[in-house]
Formats: structure tokens, sequence, C-alpha cells
């Protein structure tokens, strides 16, 4: 199995004359300023890197994107606005198509920081494909819609591995699984199951598991006891801005979306949103894009 | 209040007074329902209680139901005040909470979250109301293993739960004085399902023109309400937000020992309850907090319109822990009788 996501990613990305190619798109709200800041910082720092920018916006076609992003492994991206009913979401769409099954958020607190709580040091790792995502639903019968939430082995099996593999690279001690068994017996059932099992493979890191209220309640009182999580989508959602929270905001915080087998990464802001009330007023925090940045460095 | 003066409102209230069902619960649930019944006797308050256990009862055809005696009281008092029943892992029966939720169609459970002065958390500044839709959503149970390695819940969202719910929150919105409400949903994910629940939240909005209606998405609900949890007054939402959501302002205001609940059902019925579980670590030695079930009955009392006598119920309680008498689980050493006794004793001054 691939012993590091970050070297694979590396030795494939473009990279001429020692130089590496990164897609960049600057999306809506308030990424076109940060990506702006991120362009001027890399330039500063000479750092080795050249940004292929790219359009996107919610109504075009996907096809430059992505074979830039193919071509170039890794982009950094500002969020893109789903204008729905019309068009379906241009940010699920590319991490769908390119497979980018992992999302990993890792919450640190800043020193220079006030906030509530101080040293926080978790990793949130998301699985990006199905659960509640799979936009399957209908109305049953006037007044009455059913919706679908998915779980598969397949899926759940590489996420837990994903998150182990993430905990041995970088020396983390634990990873615990965030589920609702109790309640979705079958669905996150097989989730918990499946972890568990991926778990015994790693018999050096410590595992444990958590239903999902209980987590947070523990995040927002007692939050060091947490290390590495892995959990299905909607509850990264949750959990993943909880941290943002809790570490000083979503301006400060950076999320990357991964296949560690393609070894194609998207960094964005951590909480993907696109900040359009404060867009266009020099207001925006570009850290998470800074920091973003210097992850796709790595 | 003088002492005549309270055998005074004791007569009085006599005449009106309510029977409500009590269900002592499991593990710690004895100790901490005798707690309350005592400092409610204490404050004079005009209920009379009807005692039933909840347990489970296997029907010949296998299904489960409650015991007769607990329907027919609840059926007749509407209602009632729950300690803690405990649902043994493997144990065959169901959840007794969920059956109860079940055969009173309780639909909706709302959980006060208020920071206790005296009891210091990294948030103090906590005061939110919410409010859960609680019969369907993710917890409707239907679930197929569709080839091995393939699982599908459904998410069932109806217009009818979500007036009943959103409906709900409006009227408890104005009878407890606050004016705002949230709607927390992801229906840009779940555009059809919790479409459908931002949909009716806006019809029912339209309807209580004096209470300020907004919606939001779960994910920057999270994101802020860890930042700062003042920002936001009332929330209403399906089962499983709700389900996250009221953890999560238990955890600000320092944990399930302080939060009460209560649920609302289908013809008037409503059942009032400790959220914690029955603590079987710690039962029967006296230092269970009982101030979750008391706080529980204290929205049983304002259910009831005993507006007066719930305001001083809960000013003793705040009071008594702002005072230093606590029990273990809040970092103090008062016994389960002593800190009852603390509260009984500003009561009857
Ligand atoms: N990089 C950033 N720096 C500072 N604040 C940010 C940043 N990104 C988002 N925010 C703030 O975080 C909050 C949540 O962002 P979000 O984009 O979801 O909200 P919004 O701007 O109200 O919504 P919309 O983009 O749908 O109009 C907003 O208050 C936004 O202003
Ligand atoms: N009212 C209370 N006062 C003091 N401690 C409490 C109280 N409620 C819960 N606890 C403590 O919190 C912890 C969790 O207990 P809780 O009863 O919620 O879960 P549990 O033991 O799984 O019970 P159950 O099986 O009924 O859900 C225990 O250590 C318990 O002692
Ligand atoms: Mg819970
Ligand atoms: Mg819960």
């Amino acid at each position: 199995m691939l012993k590091s996501v970050a070297s694979r990613v590396i030795a494939r990305n473009a990279c001429y004359g020692g130089r590496h190619t990164v897609t960049l798109i600057p999306g809506d709200g308030i990424g076109p300023e940060m990506c702006g800041e991120v362009a001027k910082t890399i330039e500063m720092l000479a750092a080795p890197v050249d940004f292929e920018t790219v359009h996107l916006e919610g109504t075009s076609e996907l096809t430059e994107a992505m074979n830039s992003i193919t071509r170039n492994k890794v982009c950094m991206k500002g969020n893109v606005v789903t204008q729905w009913p019309i068009y379906t979401s241009r940010n699920l769409q590319l991490r769908h198509d390119l497979d980018l099954y992992a999302n990993v958020v890792h919450a640190q607190s800043f020193g220079s920081l006030d906030t509530r709580h101080k040293n926080l040091d978790v990793v949130c790792i998301r699985e990006n494909t199905e659960g509640e995502y799979s936009a399957m639903s209908h109305e049953a019968v006037p007044g009455l819609v059913e919706s679908l939430k998915v779980c598969t082995r397949t899926a759940t099996e590489r996420i837990a591995r994903f998150a182990f593999d993430y905990a041995d690279q970088w020396g983390r001690k634990k990873v615990t699984c965030v589920h609702k068994a109790n309640i979705m017996k079958k669905g996150d059932g097989l989730f918990r199951k499946v972890c568990a099992e991926v778990a015994l493979e790693y018999p050096h890191i410590a595992y444990d598991d958590i239903i999902v209220d209980n987590c947070t309640m523990q995040l927002v009182s007692n939050p060091d006891q947490f290390d590495v999580m892995v959990m299905p989508n909607l509850y990264g959602n949750i959990i993943s801005n909880m941290l943002c929270g809790l570490v000083g905001g979503p301006g400060l915080v950076s999320g990357g979306n991964y296949n560690a087998e393609n070894g194609i990464a998207i960094f964005e802001q951590a909480t993907r949103n696109a900040g359009r009330k404060i867009a266009g007023k020099n207001m925006a925090n570009p850290t998470a894009y800074l920091v973003a940045t210097s992850k796709g460095a790595r | 209040m003088s002492k005549l003066l309270r055998n005074v409102t004791r007569m009085v209230s006599a005449r009106s007074k309510h029977t409500c069902t009590l269900i002592p619960g499991d593990g710690i649930g004895p100790e901490i329902s005798a707690a309350v019944a005592k400092i409610f006797d204490a404050a004079g308050a005009p209920i009379d209680w009807e005692e039933r256990d909840v347990y489970a009862i296997q029907e010949p055809d296998g299904s489960w139901v409650l015991p007769e005696p607990a329907r027919e009281s609840i059926n007749k008092n509407k209602v009632g005040l729950k300690g803690p029943l405990a649902t043994p892992i493997g144990a065959g029966h169901p959840s007794m909470n969920l059956m109860l939720r079940k055969t009173f169609g309780l639909y909706a459970n709302v959980r006060p979250c208020k920071s206790i002065v005296g009891h210091q958390t990294k948030y103090d500044d906590v005061d939110i109301v919410t409010i859960r839709e609680n019969t369907e959503g993710e917890y409707s149970g239907i679930e197929h293993e569709i080839v091995p390695g393939v699982v599908q819940s459904i998410k069932l969202i109806t217009d009818t739960a979500t007036r009943n719910v959103c409906k709900h929150a409006f009227e408890y919105a104005r009878q407890n004085g606050r004016d705002r409400i949230t709607c927390v949903h992801k229906a840009n994910i779940m555009r059809k399902a919790d479409g459908t629940f931002l949909r009716v939240a806006r019809e029912i909005a339209e309807e209580y023109p004096d209470i300020k209606f907004e919606d939001a998405y779960l994910d920057t609900v999270c994101l802020r309400i860890v930042q700062d949890p003042s920002q936001y007054d009332m929330l209403v939402m399906p089962n499983l937000y709700g389900d996250i959501l009221s953890d999560l302002g238990a955890g600000l205001i320092g944990g399930l020992g302080l939060t009460p609940s209560g649920n609302i059902g289908a013809d008037g019925v409503a059942l009032f309850e400790s959220v914690h579980g029955s603590a079987p670590d710690i039962a029967g030695q006296d230092k269970a907090n009982p101030t979750a079930l008391l706080l529980s009955a204290v929205m049983m009392l304002r259910h009831l319109n005993y507006m007066d006598i719930a305001a001083n119920i809960e000013t003793a309680c705040f009071d008594t822990i702002a005072s230093g008498t606590k029990t273990g689980d809040l970092g103090g050493t008062a016994k389960c009788t002593e800190f009852t006794e603390a509260i009984c004793a500003r009561l009857r001054n």
C-alpha cells in the first residue's frame, strides 16, 4: 500500500527544471482576492512554483480545469458558487470526477490568537464521495421526501486506510472513527466495522470510535482527547467546520482533497465557502489560502 | 416568602392542582426523581405526582409495548416527567426512550441551553433553545444492504412532521419571549429532503410575523456557534442535526448533567426528561446531580403556565450552584441530598 500521500503527489506532479506548475482556480466571492495574495506571496518568496490560472464559474464546462489539474496534479482553488437549481455544484463535480475521496482538515491553534481553546491539534479526515452527498432523493408521495445515504465497503476501506496512512506518516498516535451506528445500524454500522477491521492492520496506532453527537460535545469541552478523526461525509462537514471555528475562524484553516492512488490534490479553504458577503471589501483573511499553498508546495 | 403567605399560596393553588405522571427511571433515576419531588414540595408547586414504572413488555406476536398503567397514566394526565431509562446493549428490546416517542407521537424535542453562573466553562454567553424534529429524518430506521458491502439508509422528511415541529418552535418562542428562530438545514446538498424542511419552515414563519426568521447551513452554524454562541437564539431543524447541535450546546455549558429537555407530541402530550443516561456507575451512592431533571421539571411548570413557581425554583437552583454547593460531576463535594436540601432551604426563605 502507499506509504506517503504527499511524496506521491510530489513525485508525480508537473515539474520542469525544478519548478512546479500548479493549477490556480480563483473561484467566486473572496476567492480571487485570496488567490491574488497567494500569487504575490509566492513571488516574494521566490518559491519555485508557477501558476496556471483556469477560470471556472458556476456555469462553465469542467474540461479545461480537469485537463489542467490532471496534468499538474496540484491545484489551488477558491470556492465556485453554485447557481442551483440550474447547475450542479462545480466544486462537488470536480472532486467527484477526479475521485478526490479524502478531505483533510488539520486544525491547529495559532499561538498568537486569543481563542477559547488553546493548543488544539486535530486532523479531520472526511470521506468525500458518498454518504448523504449521493444526491439521490425523490418525492415518494406528495409531502413525503426520501433521501438516500449510501455507504460502501470499498469507499470506507480506502478512507480508513488513508486515515491510518496519514497517522503513520505524520507520527500521529490515535485514529478515532466518528459515526451514528446506534441509529443507522447498517449504514454507519458498516463504516464503523470496516474502520475497526482496517485498524487491525495498524497495531501501532491506537483506535477508538465515538458517536457523532457526543463527539461534538467533547470537542467544545475537552478537545485534547482527539488526534486523527475519520468519518463519513456529512459528519466531516460538521466536525471540520467546528474545528475551524475552534481555532479562530474560516479564514485561517486550509483543507486538502486527495486521491492517494492518482496523486491528485486540490487545496482550498477548509470550510469551502465563498464568503460572498465580504467579497471585494479587502476584509477577507488569506491565511487559509496561504497555508493551503504551503501544503501544495510540500 | 413568609410561611403564612406560602400556605395561602398553597391553599389557593390547591384548587387548581395538576396531576402529572412521574417515571423515576433506572440507575440514578429514583434518587434524582425524589430530589425533584422534594424541591417541588418546598416550592409549593401545585403538582400531584402519579408514579409509574416503564419497562419493555413483549406481546405474544413478538412486538414490544409499554406497560399499560404507564400508557394509561400519560394518556390521562397528558404531562409527565421522566428520569433516565437504560437500554442494555443486546437486551433484545428497543430503546424505551424511542418507544415513548413513538407511542405518544412526540414530534418535537426542545432543549434549552443556558450558561450557568457559578459553573465556569469556556463559554459563558450561551442562551440557545434547540428544537429538533423527533420522529423521522435519518431516524426512519429504513436501511437495506443492496448488494454485499453497499448499504442505503433512507432519510425521510414529510410536510406534516415538519409543520408540527416548526409550529411548535414559533409557539415556544412566543410563550417564552424569544424573538428569533434560525432554521438549520443542508438544502444545498439535500435539495429535496432539507429543501422540503426549509420550504415548510418558511411557510410557517409567515404566520408569525412577530418572530424574526432566518435560515443557515448546518456547517456554517457549527463554525459560528463554537466561536460566538451568543449570536443564536432558537434553532429549529431535522432530527439528526438537532441531535448533534443539542449535544454540542450541552457541551458549551458544561455537559448533559445540566441540560433539561421536553418532548412535545400529538394530542397535547408533553413528556419532560433529563437527557443524560442512568449512570449505573454511581447509582445508589447519593452522588447524582439532579439539576438536569429539576430543570426539565421547571420546563414542565412553564408548559403548564406556572411561570412564577418555575422561576423561583430555577433561581434557587442556580443560586445554590453559584454559592459553591455542587455535586461531584461539577467538581463539588455535595451529596445529591445535600444539594437538594440547599435548594429547598432557599425556597423556604
Ligand atoms: N477567508 C475568510 N476570511 C474572513 N471571513 C471569512 C472567510 N471566508 C468566510 N468568511 C466568513 O465566514 C462566514 C461563513 O461564510 P459563508 O461564505 O458560508 O457565508 P456568507 O458569505 O454569508 O454566504 P454566501 O457566500 O452564501 O453569501 C461568513 O460570515 C463569511 O463572511
Ligand atoms: N445526573 C448525573 N449526575 C452525576 N453524574 C452523571 C449524571 N448523569 C450522568 N453522569 C455521569 O456521566 C457518565 C455517563 O453516564 P450516562 O449515564 O450518561 O451513560 P451510561 O452510563 O451509558 O448510561 P445509559 O446506559 O443509561 O445510557 C457516567 O460517568 C455518569 O456517572
Ligand atoms: Mg447523546
Ligand atoms: Mg443525542
